[in-house]
């Protein structure tokens, strides 16, 4: 199962290595994990994406819960849930290639953000699977670089991550 | 008052009520060591390797309950530290280390004896620091005395560069912390409490298993309180010893590996099983697929992590202790309902009858020194009432068997690391702070050469610890495994070129003994025991072959021990009622 966890964390140095050393000392996996300060620049938001048993990831919020650095933290998965991603992919853009590319662009509603006289870079929000039918619908088309930005997540609803 | 870092660091420390530091100076830590220097408050002990100061301070912690403090350098004085901040850190006990760092500007820079003492300690910390303002420091190491002592307690490391400690700044020590990511549960929650106390009174066959965690929190008399109002049996942990007194008939033995038969079946054939501030460590269940078959289990613990981590618990509790078992006694003296006193009756026949194996029996002949009979005697002689401290291994496992604890932290033994080396520095922790009280160390001829250095330490301060080594001239616990499960194939175990200990002692001015036959054993102890303030240092040969008995091997569980060639003959099995 894919859990998203969310984590409002002490902004201070190392705090981010504890949180990754905690998943390769009890061998738990980190799909994707994107990091940012928040409007209080104290506090960083840590949105971690990792696959296990319930079992598992009851363990894994709980060890994260015991980090001094930990404010608070929440699973996103467990309730209804906004997830969005970024990416940005450079691809080849010459020929009959360029035409159709950017015809796919459009219906994924992605932006070319960036255009030389044979490629073509792209930003592409969405949640996972969206980016990866993206990716797929590409086809043949020739990619030269592709980079995630990982999940980050928010709950719906009134309620907030917050101290 | 405007103070440098390194005099913030000593007037923190007395602010703190610091009695001993343990630890060894070096580059980073000069301005540190000048302050200590000018001040008699904080009492510093000079060991002889860091490992021997973090288990000197660890055995501190664990004889008294206070927090052990350790300095020692930058570099190899933090990474020979981080030995005994694991040990501590598996076994849960308060540690604050203050390791030296290169000057600020240096750090990165491969500087001489730089290592990233944060980043090598930080899997086996509660928490740690590095102080980058010496305006932070005071507070720092208030947090760190707050983070190590409160809910489930642990070791902290504050990394301090050189610079930070000759800085200057307005010192005042907070009284109290409060963090905002920190704040452990103290109280349980009353409904899971009830619900706990429902099910205990409803148990036909009932189990007590404690650990460490009684001892950490001072539950003990508590426990004691709970067991002997419910009048079920009661086991302890390797950690625990102690927070039930083991002369007590209510109590069964240890659990575990090495555990007694009948604490070991009790645990496989109970229907309710409550915990208490144990962890379901690996050496105490044996095969997780065949624990505690039947029970119904509740389980107090003050870290929620340690809940349902290895065996799903039906009713958890989060809290201290000592605090949720006052709410429970409460919960038991107001209700109406009694334990079942005929369930109860049978079952205590049950427990009779695998007690009656007298799994723990041995043979004294009049050749060969029966280690078991070591401890055994020194546990008469001194009436169960020391402080015993313990290396690990065979040795270990006899201590634990044969000398009862009927008091807490009596007993101090590396359990969840299993640090060999650990026994006579942790002896010497405890001695320091208990100087009129018997401290022994039992140990074995090969975990004492791992930190034999502090012999010397125990010379300048005139700890007059007894050290009893058990000396079978092999690493015992290896040998027993080689024995049983690798075809007697004893490779690289046996102790080849061993001191004479009894002239080691003495070089280093202390009394040496060698114990050769059974008939001088008791003679020996008690000859010792009258050097008041003399260590003595007593080398017991013993028997090679004897292995601990009885046993769980791997992948075996509770019911399916191994006992020993001593054990009495099964009885007949009674039905169960």
């Amino acid at each position: 199962m894919r859990h998203i966890i969310s984590i409002l964390l002490e902004n201070e140095a190392g705090a981010l290595s504890r949180v990754a050393g905690l998943f390769s000392a009890r061998g738990y996996n980190i799909e994707s994990l994107s990091v940012a300060p928040t409007e209080d620049e104290t506090l960083s938001r840590l949105t971690l994406v990792t696959r296990g048993s319930d079992e598992i990831v009851e363990q894994i919020t709980k060890q994260l819960n015991k980090l001094v650095d930990v404010v608070r933290l929440q699973e996103l998965t467990e309730g209804p849930h906004i997830e969005r991603e970024m990416m940005l992919i450079k691809i080849k853009a010459s020929g009959k290639d360029r035409e159709e590319s950017k015809r796919i662009v459009d219906i994924f509603r992605g932006h070319i953000i960036d255009v030389t006289e044979t490629t073509y870079t792209i930003e592409l929000t969405g949640n996972c699977n969206k980016l990866n039918a993206f990716l797929q619908a590409l086809g043949s088309v020739d990619i030269i670089e592709v980079v995630r930005s990982g999940v980050s997540g928010i709950a719906r609803g009134d309620k907030g991550l917050r101290v | 008052m405007v103070l440098t870092g390194a005099e913030i660091f000593t007037k923190s420390l007395k602010d703190e009520g610091v009695e001993f530091i343990f630890g060894y100076p070096g580059g980073a830590v000069l301005h540190i060591y000048d302050a200590l220097f000018k001040q008699e408050k904080v009492k510093h002990i000079l060991v002889r390797h860091e490992q021997g100061a973090t288990h000197a301070a660890d055995g501190y912690a664990r004889a008294t309950g206070k927090t052990g403090v350790v300095l020692v350098t930058s570099g190899p004085g933090a990474t020979n530290a981080v030995t005994g901040i694991a040990t501590a850190y598996m076994d849960s006990i308060p540690m604050v280390v203050f390791t030296g760092q290169v000057a600020s500007e240096l750090i990165g820079d491969d500087a001489f004896q730089e290592v990233d003492a944060v980043g090598i300690t930080r899997p086996c910390v509660k928490h740690n620091f590095l102080v980058k303002d010496v305006r932070d420091l005071a507070t720092t190491i208030k947090k760190a005395f707050y983070i190590a002592s409160t809910g489930r307690p642990g070791p902290v490391v504050i990394d301090i560069p050189k610079d930070i400690t000759a800085e200057r700044c307005e010192y005042s020590y907070p009284k109290a912390i409060t963090m905002r990511s920190y704040a452990p549960t103290v109280k349980g929650h009353p409904g899971q409490i009830k619900r706990a106390v429902d099910l205990l009174l409803n148990a036909r066959r009932p189990m007590i298993y404690t650990g460490g965690g009684v001892i950490a929190a001072n539950g003990n008399k508590e426990l004691t309180r709970l067991v002997q109002m419910l009048g079920y049996p009661c086991t302890n942990t390797l950690m625990g010893l102690g927070a039930y007194p083991a002369t007590d008939p209510l109590f069964v033995g240890m659990l575990g590996m090495h555990g007694t038969y009948e604490a070991n079946m009790a645990m496989h054939e109970c229907d309710v099983l409550l915990t208490v501030g144990a962890r379901f460590d690996d050496r105490v269940t044996g095969d997780l697929n065949k624990f505690c078959p039947q029970a119904r289990i509740i389980h107090i613990d003050i870290d929620p992590a340690s809940i349902s981590k290895n065996v799903p618990v039906e009713i958890p509790i989060v809290g201290s202790v000592e605090t949720v078992l006052t709410e429970m006694l409460k919960m038991l003296e107001a209700s109406k309902k009694k334990p079942d006193a005929d369930a109860l009756k049978n079952w205590w026949h049950r427990i009779d009858d695998w007690r009656a194996m007298e799994c723990l029996n041995y043979e004294q002949n009049d050749v060969l020194i029966k280690p078991q009979y070591v401890v055994e005697t020194l546990y008469k002689i001194t009436d169960g009432d020391a402080i015993v401290t313990s290396d690990v291994g065979q040795h270990q496992m006899w201590a634990a068997q044969f000398y009862k604890f009927n008091k807490p932290r009596r007993w101090i033994s590396s359990g969840g690391l299993g640090t060999m080396g650990f026994g006579m520095p942790a002896a010497m922790g405890a001695q320091l702070a208990y100087p009129d009280s018997l401290v022994a160390c039992i140990t074995g001829e090969a975990s004492i050469q791992m930190c034999i250095q502090e012999l010397s330490t125990c010379k300048q301060y005139g700890l007059p610890i007894k050290v009893l080594v058990l000396n079978n001239r092999y690493m015992g616990m290896v040998r027993q495994w080689q024995e049983f499960f690798y075809d007697r194939r004893y490779s690289h175990s046996y102790m080849d070129a061993l001191p004479d200990f009894v002239k080691l002692a003495e070089s280093y001015g202390h009394i040496g003994m060698l114990i050769e036959k059974p008939g001088d054993v008791e003679g020996a102890i008690k000859e010792a025991l009258k050097q008041k303030d003399r260590m003595v240092f007593m080398d017991f040969i013993t028997d090679q072959k004897e292995n601990v008995f009885p046993m769980i091997e791997g992948g075996k569980g509770h019911h399916e021990m191994r006992l020993g060639p001593c054990s009495a003959v099964v009885p007949t099995d009674r039905e169960l009622a």
